[in-house]
């Protein structure tokens, strides 16, 4: 056992993560990676249907590594809240969340271009622990060859300047400037959001 | 589906020491891929304690069985057929029911089905190497493959990954989102691994070496490899919630 962590209270400690690799497709979206007939569809291509409620918007991005590269090998799931707040899990314990809208997808970047793509709903607000609500914000969950450990950050909108001055997470920033790489740009249901893993544009990476 | 997990779960921290760093020149992928800046921590909300479910009904039949779901009929993969079971809990050692696990790996010669992979070992035209499964009430799960070839990889000059096979795990909550590699007992890559070695604690290492269970193993048809997955556990405030804990 590991002297300096372990705690005796909990016995298990968390499996250790590992890249998902260069062939994470496979496994996670293995008719995008050429392997039919295996599944049906990959799982979380579509969040939407035409009973969906909510504004409807499509948000598309790249992530890019340290030396300005877009990874073309990046997969992204975003987990989000639905146009009232709440979420479509069994977790959710203040209500139904909408049935028409999954909260979660799931998003192979394009092998060319490196862009991921999403057809989703502004999220509603969600409050934090102590009550204050958190301006409208999508969950996104990264992982890739040579991630070591998934990485979590959050994507916020430009055009919500009010609820984002008054959010709880983005009002914690040491840095204030780092804000702005939280922010997606656009509206009127189109918005475009690019990650940097490193260098001085570095997105803000959540410890969750 | 039953859970009543509270508003006021709380994930434990993710012990950081524990898991591999981002950053680790031993393996050339992570330079330019880690973030530099220091991770930004506060309290878990609803968009990270909650997460996705996924029903049973999305299962088919032989999605368990890398053996048989890409295989011609009358046909199943080549290699030493094995049963990979075990059970995912959480850090508290309660089970973690109903949650959607994936798995993905080479095939027995160690190449993998995808556009990328070069790797001069041949293709076995009957299998795949994707699978899935959903965690029983007591947290169990179970699949058929066969035990994946080592091979090498362009990272030093002769760097070979370990027999390995990666698992995607959902919990509860968006927060225990996982993705990990399941070793094999006895396998003398695992040290040698820049991958396995991003890990700094042998103890943690050891945690995710699958160990041969004779026992377990179904004579005249298939060796089993226990393994199990283990997610963050949650705290939830007295008084708040039901006594008897959730």
């Amino acid at each position: 056992m590991n002297k300096a962590t372990h705690n005796p209270l909990y016995p298990l400690k968390e499996s250790p993560s590992q890249t998902a690799g260069p062939y994470v497709h496979i496994g996670l979206t293995p008719n995008f990676s050429g392997i039919a007939g295996v599944y049906n569809q990959d799982l979380g291509i579509a969040m939407v249907n035409d009973k969906t409620k909510g504004e409807r918007i499509t948000l598309e991005g790249r992530v890019f590594d340290g030396s300005g590269t877009p990874l073309s090998d990046v997969l992204v799931e975003i987990w989000q809240a639905d146009a009232d707040g709440l979420h479509n899990s069994p977790a959710e314990p203040r209500g139904t969340a909408d049935p028409a809208f999954t909260g979660w997808a799931r998003c192979a970047a394009d092998a060319q271009t490196g862009h991921f793509r999403f057809e989703t709903i502004k999220p509603g607000p969600v409050p934090f622990p102590d009550g204050r609500m958190q301006a409208p914000h999508i969950n996104i969950w990264i992982v890739a060859r040579g991630i070591n450990l998934g990485l979590n950050t959050r994507i916020y909108f430009e055009d919500e300047a009010e609820a984002n001055a008054a959010d709880p997470v983005l009002g914690s920033f040491e840095h204030r400037d780092r804000k702005a790489t939280l922010l997606a740009k656009g509206g009127n249901g189109k918005y475009s959001h690019d990650i940097h893993l490193q260098g001085p544009l570095e997105t803000v990476f959540f410890d969750i | 589906m039953k859970n009543s997990r509270p508003q006021t779960a709380h994930y434990f921290p993710r012990d950081r020491s524990w898991h591999p760093k981002a950053y680790d020149p031993g393996y050339k992928s992570s330079v330019l891929r880690s973030p530099q800046r220091p991770l930004v921590a506060f309290p878990n909300t609803l968009s990270e304690t909650t997460g996705p479910a996924f029903g049973h009904n999305i299962i088919g039949t032989l999605d368990n069985d890398m053996t048989l779901n890409f295989a011609q009929p009358g046909m199943s993969a080549i290699g030493e057929r094995i049963v990979v079971q075990g059970r995912v809990l959480d850090e508290r050692g309660q089970p973690v029911p109903n949650v959607l696990l994936e798995f993905w790996q080479a095939n027995a010669g160690g190449r993998y089905r995808h556009k990328k992979d070069g790797y001069l070992a041949p293709l076995d035209p009957n299998f795949g190497g994707c699978g899935r499964t959903i965690s029983g009430d007591d947290g169990s799960y179970a699949f058929r493959t066969i035990r994946p070839g080592p091979y090498p990889w362009p990272n030093g000059p002769n760097d070979w990954r370990p027999a390995h096979i990666h698992i995607s795990v959902f919990g509860q909550a968006f927060a225990q989102r996982l993705i990990t590699q399941m070793y094999f007992e006895g396998d003398p890559l695992i040290s040698r691994c820049p991958i396995v070695r991003t890990i700094n604690d042998p103890a943690a290492i050891e945690t995710l070496v699958a160990r041969l269970d004779m026992d377990a193993s179904a004579p005249m048809d298939s060796l089993t490899y226990r393994f199990d997955v283990i997610l963050r556990g949650s705290r939830s405030t007295l008084f708040e919630n039901r006594l008897e804990g959730n």
